[in-house]
């Protein structure tokens, strides 16, 4: 229930999109308003950096609200996220690029906001691709170290966003916040592990 | 050339039909000349704003677009949020503050100050440092005329202009999430404010400002970025020094206070070397490559000689 479910809420941004490309096919701007191509790229990055930030949550929420079932659907929130993401570039491509090879180099020479986005997007290919049962299996150990990736993929997303902000901070500052908690969860966790297992060894250690 | 005067005239004057042909004509030629002359073409007053357009060869940004799609960070920072939210700010009565290096400062009523000044109407481009653009008919008062009946003293060098501020009215202003401390101000050299394109505009397609669009009046610099032609006039200054503006406060190495039109120097964020024209569509990006002083250089480029426009930008 929980997997169909996930496929259903994670496609509603899509699908709203699908209708409002289709509705401008019909009649220009009466779906995505006078700058059609800035309102997809931004919609799509939206949803891409809320999906990645989602997925990277799933394991706090899990252990947080002790609900081991909702490791499932990680695999599936984080592949929808790389959709969304990767969409937002083929779209930039496309609309403000016109697939000029050399104004894209340029783009990402020179704009650091894309150059983190761009850096972002290699990471989260990276683990798209490694995402399968057979290369989980194949990696092993390393499958988790190389999935440590999405932190730093999501840290670069929120600060793509937060460098191409002029001015409205309010959205980008809520991420920002929601990643920081993450970030001190994890490092919280970590901890208390370590000191069980050293506490573990311990008592291993006097039983002898 | 984007360059066009109309004459107050009565509505009811009606065109013969050669005569409106033979204005057509000129008009064509007119727009194919070189360089646009400011002389005021009559002719161009008997014709539709489509019909215009067409004659000029670069549409004109249709009215609905022009008052929906604003930035006007006062009200919010999506761009329709003007269009939502501007309704809220009082606009009548509306004060005038003149300070600074003038014979005539003090309060005035909005009203008085624009008495019997012309207005007239001028198709500009209006090129925003975001890198779209439009093409909008304005109404309005060439800025030397709003500026000399203060009076000006042989000190004064510069102009600065201020927005409204007023949070219970502008919701923008009550943001915690901005950086923009308030009110918005910008300026310009009292030359570059006397020249002959810029614009005090008080209406759009005919009709009185609307709110989001910096109602009752906002200057229109066509050859400057958009960022510099402030809305909502409250307070008009007259200084020795340049003034500080906005934008420039915020990020002073993405935003001058020349802030010249200038394809050769990118912004930080966006290349400026090309433009989309509004509307696009999805299938059509409308992407234009930008010109030099936004297509008005031509008018506009020898108050900058001898600046180096890379450092001054």
């Amino acid at each position: 229930m929980l997997k169909p479910a996930a496929w259903v809420l994670l496609s509603l941004p899509l699908a709203w999109l699908a209708l409002a490309v289709l509705q401008e096919t019909q009649v220009p701007g009466s779906a995505l308003g006078a700058d059609p191509g800035e309102a997809v790229l931004l919609f799509l990055g939206q949803w891409g950096i809320r999906v990645l930030l989602a997925a990277l949550s799933i394991s706090t929420l899990r252990r947080r609200l002790g609900y081991p079932p909702l490791l499932r659907i990680r695999r599936l929130v984080g592949l929808f996220a790389f959709a969304y993401l990767a969409l937002h570039f083929l779209f930039y491509l496309w609309f403000f690029t016109e697939f000029d090879w050399r104004l894209v180099v340029e783009e990402l020479a020179e704009r650091p906001y894309i150059t983190v986005g761009f850096a972002a997007l290699l990471m989260l290919l990276a683990l798209a691709v490694t995402s399968t049962n057979g290369w989980q299996r194949r990696l092993r150990r390393r499958w988790r170290q190389l999935h440590r990736l999405m932190y730093p993929a999501c840290a670069l997303g929120v600060i793509h966003f937060w460098w191409l902000t002029k001015d409205g901070y309010g959205e980008v500052a809520l991420y920002a916040a929601w990643l920081a908690l993450l970030f001190a969860d994890r490092l919280l966790d970590a901890r208390a592990k370590r000191k069980q297992r050293s506490a573990v060894d311990t008592s291993v250690l006097s039983r002898k | 050339m984007l360059i066009q005067r109309r004459p107050d005239m009565p509505a009811s004057e009606v065109t013969p039909e050669a005569v409106f042909r033979s204005r057509r004509r000129f008009v064509k030629e007119l727009a194919l000349a070189t360089g646009a002359s400011l002389a005021a073409p009559a002719a161009l007053a008997k014709l539709s704003y489509e019909e215009r357009a067409s004659e000029l060869g670069e549409p004109l940004t249709p009215l609905d677009i022009v008052t929906s799609y604003n930035n006007f960070y006062e009200f919010g920072t999506d761009k329709d949020d003007p269009a939502r939210y501007a309704h809220e700010m009082t606009t009548d009565p509306w004060a005038v503050e003149v300070e600074g290096e003038a014979a005539k400062t003090g309060q005035f009523a909005y009203e008085d100050v624009i008495k019997g000044l012309p207005q007239e109407e001028r198709i500009y481009r209006f090129r925003c440092v975001e890198a779209w653009s439009m093409v909008v008919p304005w109404t309005g008062i060439p800025l030397k005329q709003v500026l000399t009946q203060f009076e000006p003293t042989g000190h004064a060098k510069y102009v600065e202009f201020t927005t409204l501020h007023r949070p219970s009215e502008m919701r923008g202003q009550r943001s915690l999430f901005s950086g923009i401390d308030w009110p918005y101000v910008e300026g310009l050299r009292l030359d570059e404010a006397y020249h002959p394109l810029a614009l005090m505009v008080t209406g759009v397609y005919g009709k009185p400002l609307p709110n989001q669009n910096g109602a009752p009046w906002r200057l229109m610099v066509p050859w400057k970025y958009g960022f510099k032609s402030v809305k909502s006039i409250v307070k008009i200054r007259f200084t020795r020094r340049q003034p500080r503006n906005t934008w420039n406060l915020l990020a002073p190495q993405e935003y001058g206070f020349y802030a010249n039109v200038n394809p050769a120097v990118d912004h930080p964020r966006w290349s400026q070397a090309s433009e989309r024209r509004l509307p696009g569509s999805l299938f059509n990006p409308n992407r234009i490559p930008t010109r030099p002083f936004n297509g008005y250089a031509e008018q506009v480029a020898g108050l900058y000689a001898g600046m180096d426009l890379t450092k001054f930008y």
